[in-house]
């Protein structure tokens, strides 16, 4: 099985973000690192190559930069990278970020499209489907628990009651929780193979994007003002001397509820 | 002005979500909705809501979003609203995300405000809810808005049955070609997790699924609401209807209380608006703390079973 992941390199989420003055876009490092929840697309990836001697490669939008959040899902076991890193695409928003992703994924024909559910720094949260629609397959969503059936994949997919088992045909578009699998850590081995592994670069021209369908351009959309939001009062703070709890009896009754 | 609100059914009824985006859409002008879903009794209810027209399409076996973003995208050519709402539940991202790229139309999320003026605009917070934001729709109409749920409040406009016009989904071929083999319900016990007046959330802390018992015990003693982050959700420790945050539920009640949880921007989204919020972690650093009126740095096994008692002996 020929499989592509979508993955997004992020600034730290341990840091916190800024915007850029003019144009309101997340300041992004020369260092950024992978997104926590593709660990589990890759890891789900790798699992379903292994079952099917098939083939991993991620697929990733972005400034390249110093690569490290790429060269972690390598280290992974991943075999390559493609990255699309062009200037033209800064300020790109979600709709055009699918339509890049599924242009490099269709010119390598990939048998499944993996990605997360939604990105830790922008949380659109509709990649993924709008992929599949442009490419015109499924879209298997909020999965957890996936198998390789006679045809295509099986899935449990979220649901506000309980979850639905889905099957499907491939090729599709797998959007994955982090409750799918539990992702591997890099080995010392994966880590210095990373550093091997093929890393190509395309252009948005290369897809055949004119640069005015791309990028802020291309995005159909103005952010008019930014402000702050309150942040609420700082409230209190102590150390449980083990009697913590009658602190939250007090406050409890003070508000009411008991 | 014309607004569309996407409602789907759950437990044989319109999702509140869809209700609280009936009544943003009202104030705007002439209000639909498409609803998915099997129920006519839902019909009296949009209608009371204020939808003067009802597009329903029933679900079928397949995963409904490609085939009801084919439908929805036939019905915008012919009646361009300007305006389309969906909520943050799966099969509204599904839809939306879909339509969007059917139609070549942005899509704008975590939304809590719309205006319609020359052009729509749209208010929202970005990371985790500390930045707000407006955003003016540059792209021709209909402007596709995934809101937050709790953004409106649901009212019934006393309207009367609205027109019903059946839908079907086109043939989309590959698209739709997943189909829903099984469907699973789990059993929910106790007051409703969106409109509970206290939650008790728990968190990674509390360190595995048998000790979620405890978010039980002190939910009943304080007439409250369980609910969970997305770890312990993808963990398996309780079902999807107990997350609170980002993509699952967003809670506004009187008294929240955070149980071993450290306070990811994707859950604080979804409970900081509580009225008080009492937090309980081992990590004097979570930012948990920052929105809390009371935050108690301790062991969760050790502050919950004493909080349980004291309210048992009360």
């Amino acid at each position: 099985m020929n499989i592509a992941v979508c993955v997004k390199q992020i600034p730290d989420p341990a840091t916190p973000y800024e915007l850029d003055d003019e144009h309101h876009w997340i300041v992004r490092p020369e260092d950024q690192v992978l997104d926590d929840t593709d660990r589990y697309g890759v890891e789900v990836a790798l699992q379903l190559a292994e079952a099917t001697e098939g083939s991993v490669t991620l697929y990733s939008m972005s400034p390249s930069g110093s690569l490290q959040g790429i060269r972690q899902a390598l280290a992974m076991g991943a075999d390559r990278a493609v990255i699309i890193d062009d200037d033209a695409l800064r300020g790109s928003d979600a709709l055009t970020t699918a339509k890049v992703l599924a242009a490099a994924t269709k010119r390598d024909d990939a048998d499944l499209i993996i990605a997360g559910t939604e990105s830790t720094d922008g949380y659109t949260g509709v990649v993924p489907q709008q992929i599949a629609e442009l490419l015109g397959v499924p879209a298997l969503t909020f999965a957890r628990r996936i198998e390789v059936i006679d045809g295509g994949i099986r899935i449990e997919r979220q649901t506000q009651s309980g979850y639905d088992v889905v099957e499907s045909p491939l090729p599709a578009v797998l959007a994955v929780t982090s409750g799918a699998v539990e992702p591997r850590y890099p080995t010392f081995k994966g880590i210095m193979q990373a550093k091997q592994k093929p890393v190509d670069t395309v252009t948005a021209t290369d897809l055949d994007f004119g640069a005015d369908q791309v990028g802020a351009e291309g995005a159909g959309q103005a952010i008019t003002a930014v402000t702050p939001v309150a942040a609420r009062p700082a409230g209190e703070v102590i150390e449980d001397d083990g009697e913590g709890h009658v602190r939250i009896v007090e406050l409890l009754e003070q508000v009411k509820v008991i | 002005m014309a607004t569309w609100v996407f409602v789907e059914e759950i437990d044989g009824s319109p999702t509140p979500g869809g209700l609280e985006m009936l009544a943003k859409a009202r104030s705007l002008g002439d209000t639909a909705a498409f609803y998915l879903g099997t129920g006519d009794d839902a019909f009296g209810v949009l209608g009371d809501h204020g939808a003067t027209t009802v597009y329903h399409l029933e679900p079928g076996d397949s995963l409904p979003a490609a085939g009801a973003a084919a439908a929805l995208a036939e019905l915008v050519a012919a009646d361009a609203p300007d305006v389309i709402l969906f909520g943050a539940g799966n099969t509204d991202r599904d839809l939306a995300g879909r339509l969007s790229a059917r139609l070549d139309r942005p899509v704008l999320a975590n939304v809590l405000d719309v205006a319609i003026g020359t052009t729509v605009t749209v208010q929202s917070e970005i990371l985790g809810g500390t930045t707000a934001v407006t955003t003016e729709i540059t792209a021709a109409a209909p402007a596709i808005v995934i809101t937050r749920p709790k953004a409106f409040v649901a009212e019934s406009a006393g309207g009367a049955l609205p027109t019903v016009v059946s839908v079907s989904a086109p043939d989309t071929g590959a698209a739709g070609a997943a189909t829903i083999a099984e469907r699973h319900v789990q059993a929910s016990e106790g007051p409703d997790l969106e409109a509970a007046a206290v939650v008790v959330s728990g968190g990674r802390g509390l360190g595995g699924a048998d000790q979620f018992s405890m978010m039980d015990d002190l939910a009943g003693l304080l007439g409250g609401a369980v609910g969970g982050t997305r770890a312990v959700v993808d963990a398996g420790w309780v079902p999807y209807r107990y997350q609170v945050g980002q993509t699952g539920k967003t809670v506004k009640p009187d008294v929240y209380i955070a149980c071993g949880i450290s306070g990811a921007m994707q859950h604080l989204v979804g409970m900081k608006d509580s009225s008080t919020i009492i937090a309980i972690n081992k990590d004097p650093e979570a930012p948990i703390f920052g929105v809390s009126d009371l935050g108690i740095v301790g062991d969760v096994h050790q502050v919950v079973p004493k909080l349980i008692e004291a309210l048992r002996a009360r």
